[in-house]
């Protein structure tokens, strides 16, 4: 393996600004670990001869001033790009070939980067250890028959084990930090409308956010750099000025106020993450931060908030998905309806077929009270207790997730404890704010845990800069024996 | 709330799904835990709290209603499943 695939993405943007390695080279180089991807199975499709040549036109005319210059990127299969197909890890899109591309992936193309591939995900988003995909399931670069986590966990593992120097996610309730936290990684979920989300296979529209994922704090503020800006074709979309957040990246957090949430203090939690939670409190304080006690009274429920809003967001938005315009269509049917009817039994998997169902009951005359109402209720109560603790405040620190990477099929069949681990993670989307999850530690089986920092909204640069003071003195180590190579 | 095969079978119709009893017999099952869990909900009073309807602050922006793509039908039908030179093809609608 080169040595090249190990460096950071600021390494490697330096080193081909100052014309010491040619795009060729460095794509080349990715391109032969993904060659040994079969057993992660993190990517579904591989665009490397398309990413040469994109390469060998930067070395031609090597446009230097850019943030991306050269590099080479691949991406979740969310994210419709033109030309290539995009599957949104189902079967009901499996020979879809976008003829647009999304405005996350052009901003990085007008930054100078170029696609590399699509990474495998969980289907439609759905899933917390990418196990949902129709094209298999992705291992954990950690160890074997060790689940990524989800639904970005082809992003996660092929960024964890050097198959690409970046990549992008998207996160509807921990989708980009859980794996984050399972891979050894840096994920961020930004402010909700901060990304557009145009061009991007939809979920949860109210909740879905498109962010980095990165092997370093820095690397993370030069993409969220490169992804962020207004965009008239995402009516969500923020309309502020663009900020450099990697230029303005400072260690110097002196002063600023850390909220620890008693609430998220859960039963059953691993003394191990306890402590991962207790070492993060010291290191910030260290860096001169102020730690102080807060409470977010109602985070319990949102959980169950969560399993109303996003699954009622999600049977509409997949309502689209009927055989006719674009996607897998079944051959039974004898009429319209049972054509729909057949298309979208045969087209989704078991785990979106549950949450269209959960939506579409939610949803149905009668109910829509009782439940969907209830649940934007108890969303206006999780955000009300962030505004208030922001009162007090600057950012919130909380462990990432209630455990380390667990085995493939260890929850499968158990939909409530497999939907628990997003519990530390879903508040925030809930509440449209920023998070990032760092990688903080090991438990005793050498798998990575994460710490999340909460922000206010838009408050992206405190995050990092308190990400970036933090992982100075953590000094996390990643050590992986490339078991999938062999 | 416990959710039994028939609830299963309404909805499924609702959401166009078709399932064999195997498939709705195991979604029954799933549905009530996942409901079961939901309803931890009802503990909150919520009487006099305003239903969030979106977290922005801001009102969602309207473009103007004028024609800025068109001409794409080509592109447009290349990825339906069924299709003439100019329509999409359905299975017959009307006797």
């Amino acid at each position: 393996m080169s040595e090249l695939t190990k460096k950071s993405l600021t390494e490697i943007v330096n080193l081909i600004k100052k014309k010491e390695i040619k795009s060729e080279e460095l794509t080349q180089s990715f391109i032969k670990n993904i060659q040994k991807d079969k057993k992660l199975n993190s990517f579904i499709t591989k665009c490397s001869e398309l990413a040469l040549k994109k390469a060998k036109d930067f070395d031609k005319k090597p446009k230097l001033d850019n943030l991306l210059p050269g590099i080479p990127i691949a991406v979740k299969d969310l994210f419709c790009t033109s030309g290539t197909k995009t599957t949104a890890g189902s079967k009901m899109l499996e020979n879809f070939i976008p003829n647009y591309e999304s405005t996350i992936t052009n901003n990085l193309w007008n930054e100078g980067a170029f696609l590399l591939g699509k990474l495998n995900c969980d289907e439609y988003a759905m899933g917390s250890s990418n196990e949902t995909s129709y094209f298999g399931n992705v291992m954990n670069p950690i160890a074997e028959n060790t689940v990524p986590g989800g639904s970005s966990g082809g992003s996660a593992s092929a960024l964890a084990a050097d198959l690409t120097p970046t990549t992008i996610g998207t996160d509807t309730g921990g989708s980009i930090r859980q794996p984050a936290s399972f891979t050894g990684i840096v994920g961020l979920k930004p402010t909700y409308g901060l990304c557009s989300r145009w061009g991007i296979v939809a979920f949860a529209s109210s909740l879905d956010q498109a962010g980095p994922m990165t092997k370093t704090v820095e690397d993370c503020a030069l993409m969220l750099e490169a992804m962020a800006g207004f965009d008239e074709k995402d009516s969500t979309s923020i309309n502020k000025k663009k900020e450099n957040y990697s230029k303005n990246l400072t260690d110097k957090i002196k002063g600023l106020k850390i909220g620890i949430p008693k609430e998220y203090r859960v039963e059953g939690m691993p003394k191990e993450i306890d402590k991962l939670w207790e070492n993060g409190k010291k290191i910030l304080k260290d860096s001169g931060a102020e730690i102080v006690d807060i409470s977010l009274p109602n985070t319990k429920y949102a959980l169950p908030a969560y399993y109303i809003v996003a699954p009622a967001e999600a049977s509409s938005n997949l309502a689209r998905y009927d055989g006719v315009k674009y996607g897998f269509r079944s051959s039974k049917g004898n009429n319209l309806t049972e054509m729909y009817e057949n298309t979208r039994s045969e087209g989704f998997g078991d785990e979106v077929k549950r949450r269209i169902l959960i939506g579409t009951y939610v949803l149905s005359s009668g109910y829509y009270d009782a439940y969907y109402l209830k649940a934007q209720k108890v969303r206006q109560l999780i955000k009300n207790d962030f505004d208030q603790a922001f009162k007090k405040v600057d950012t919130i620190l909380t462990p990432s997730t209630p455990s380390s990477a667990f085995k493939i099929g260890e929850k499968k069949d158990d939909p409530i404890s497999m939907y628990l681990n997003d519990i530390f993670t879903v508040p925030v989307n809930l509440a449209g704010i920023p998070a990032i999850s760092i990688p903080a530690g090991h438990d005793s089986n050498k798998f990575p845990l994460g710490l999340q920092l909460i922000g206010k909204p838009l408050d992206e640069q405190k995050l990092l800069n308190i990400a970036f003071a933090a992982e100075k003195k953590i000094n996390f180590k990643q050590t992986l024996n490339r078991w999938w190579e062999k | 709330m416990s959710i039994d095969k028939d609830k299963i079978k309404h909805i499924s119709k609702l959401a166009r799904i078709s399932l064999d009893s195997k498939k709705t017999d195991t979604l029954a099952k799933d549905l009530s835990s996942i409901f079961k869990f939901i309803e931890q909900l009802n503990e909150l009073n919520t009487d006099k709290i305003e239903p969030l309807s979106s977290i922005l602050n801001e009102p969602l922006r309207c473009r103007g209603d004028v024609v800025n793509d068109g001409k794409i039908r080509e592109k447009i039908l290349k990825n339906s499943p069924q299709k003439n030179e100019e329509f999409f093809v359905v299975p017959k609608v009307i006797e």
